[in-house]
């Protein structure tokens, strides 16, 4: 006869729910691992949407100058504000356009713009592609043999992957404006010794780190956005129907932007 | 209908000894319990039961949505629970499909939508898909409507352009996910005589899953009737209360109101 099963320990259940939730990750990573491959893949599949990239750009590049234009200026005026006073104590106030572009180029730039486009572009991208998934509108792409990898995520990769780099560009610049306002028009640093300063210090070896450093912003966030809306319904305590959508929405401009700074630093100990 | 006759056409669709549950490790849900049927060619296969007992898991199914726990799903000859990527890509030219919600893309225009399949799967010139396109909401009576939104639409009329879209690649397998669901019985009865009218014109097998019951028996050529994982098949409704299973005959008690055997 048959022995009834015993109920688990409470330790068992500890341990249980450690592996469960260890299976539960290593899914997720896999599938996301899938999905970043099937999503580069389908930017080299035809026929290409350029129109459909081109709407992306607008959006996530055209859509999010206004935004750049603002963080870059007020941080380039508070960098160029501390920096004075910091260098000020030392006398060498000269070195301010050097410490001001080195910080933006090399950190601030590609940083800030990602934290921005995941802010502004990653939550609708998220939202948007979510709530295709929950009214079947990506099962519908399916059933038509058409595929949703190539219509509607790999443009929106190759949309930030040309135009977050080209707005960290456009944050470094303006910050140096911001920077050169603060510093030299208000707080009286001499505009050559500024440019001269930032002339001799810039490498191209720093410019490539924050080059390369927008492109890796740009791929993570791009990737786990669109992902965590394409599995939204897989995500484990996210609900369901639109409060899974907002939830899932949140928690990929969370898990973008930490993704952004624990990078930020990897690549910065690796490259510099 | 006889029975003889739904046996005698070859099957487009098989499902053998499928099983399908649903839920965390500790808590599955089993939904199909090694269930057998076959969709008739050209014929009209009604799929009913009550709500959660897995109408719709049985078309992705078939779709390749989803993939069986045990079991075969056939598709012809090819099965569909083994099939890759690209396969399952091309076995889905066979099918068109209207969805329960209709699942239009709802920042495309109606014309967009239908124009959808035409503009990605075939090599027609802008012309002629303005054309096609032109002629199938002439068909469905929804011409002037060409420029609206889908949310600018009422659900009829989404239904209408959900199977517009669904017809516009002349399909041989069109699955409908409860056609009905939400619309008033004016509207119901004009999707049923769409449905008749396109099914004659196009000739394609169509597989119905709703829970419309009795009303949607009277399109059926063959029903499958869904109940606590177990499943029977019947040419006729009349044939559902002296089902040999326990639980079909519970359903149609219950939920038919028949008397049973």
């Amino acid at each position: 006869m048959n022995q009834p099963e015993k109920e688990p320990t409470s330790f068992l259940r500890i341990v249980g729910g450690i592996g469960d939730q260890a299976l539960y990750i290593l899914t997720d990573l896999g599938r996301m691992g899938i999905f970043l491959l099937f999503s580069l893949l389908g930017a080299f599949r035809r026929p290409f949407r350029w129109k459909e990239v081109i709407k992306q750009l607008g959006f996530i590049g055209a859509g999010s100058i206004t935004v750049i234009f603002f963080t870059a200026l007020s941080s380039g005026m508070v960098l160029g504000l501390q920096g004075y006073y910091s260098l000020h104590k030392f006398g060498a106030e000269g070195m301010l356009g050097s410490a001001v572009s080195l910080t933006l180029i090399m950190e601030l730039g590609p940083v800030l713009t990602a934290l921005m486009v995941a802010g502004r572009a990653g939550s609708a991208m998220c939202a948007e592609i979510g709530i295709m998934r929950i009214s079947e509108q990506i099962d519908a792409l399916e059933c038509m043999a058409i595929d949703p990898f190539r219509y509607l995520i790999s443009p929106k990769f190759l949309a930030a992957l040309i135009s977050v780099p080209l707005l960290t560009a456009f944050f470094d610049v303006v910050g140096i404006m911001g920077g050169y306002l603060a510093g030299v028009k208000l707080m009286g640093v001499n505009g050559g010794a500024f440019f001269a300063g930032m002339e001799q210090s810039v490498t191209n070896h720093d410019i490539r780190l924050g080059v390369i450093k927008s492109f890796v912003f740009a791929l993570l966030l791009v990737w786990i956005c669109t992902g965590r809306g394409y599995f939204v319904q897989k995500i484990r305590g996210a609900g369901f129907g639109a409060e899974s959508v907002s939830k899932v929405t949140t928690q990929a401009v969370v898990l973008s932007s930490i993704s952004v700074l624990v990078f930020d630093y990897l690549l910065t100990a690796v490259l510099l | 209908m006889s029975t003889e006759h739904v046996a005698a056409v070859e099957p487009a669709i098989r499902f053998v000894d499928v099983s399908k549950s649903f839920g965390e490790r500790t808590k599955r849900h089993l939904v199909l319990d090694r269930v057998s049927f076959s969709v008739p060619r050209g014929k009209t296969t009604v799929i009913a039961g009550g709500s959660g007992q897995g109408k719709s898991v049985i078309l992705k199914l078939i779709l390749g949505l989803l993939r069986p726990d045990s079991g075969q799903v056939l598709v012809g000859d090819k099965n569909v629970s083994t099939m890759g990527y690209k396969a399952l890509q091309e076995l889905r030219m066979l099918f068109g499909v209207l969805f329960q919600g209709s699942a239009l893309f709802d920042s495309l225009t109606v014309f967009e939508n239908i124009a959808l399949p035409l503009k990605e799967r075939t090599h027609l010139g802008d012309d002629e898909v303005c054309a096609r396109v032109a002629a199938t909401l002439e068909q469905l009576e929804l011409t002037g409507h060409e420029e609206k939104f889908p949310a600018q639409l009422s659900g009829g009329m989404k239904k209408r352009v959900g199977l517009a879209r669904a017809l516009q690649l002349e399909p041989k397998i069109v699955l409908f996910d409860e056609p009905t669901t939400g619309l008033d019985p004016v509207m119901t009865k004009e999707i049923y005589d769409l449905f008749v009218r396109t099914q004659q014109r196009l000739g394609y097998t169509a597989v119905i899953v709703s829970h419309d019951i009795p009303q949607i028996f009277s399109l059926a050529d063959q029903i499958v009737l869904l109940n606590k994982g177990e499943l029977d098949v019947f040419t006729d409704a009349s044939q559902i209360p002296s089902s040999p299973k326990l639980k079909i005959r519970e359903f149609a008690r219950l939920v038919m109101g028949y008397q049973t055997a």
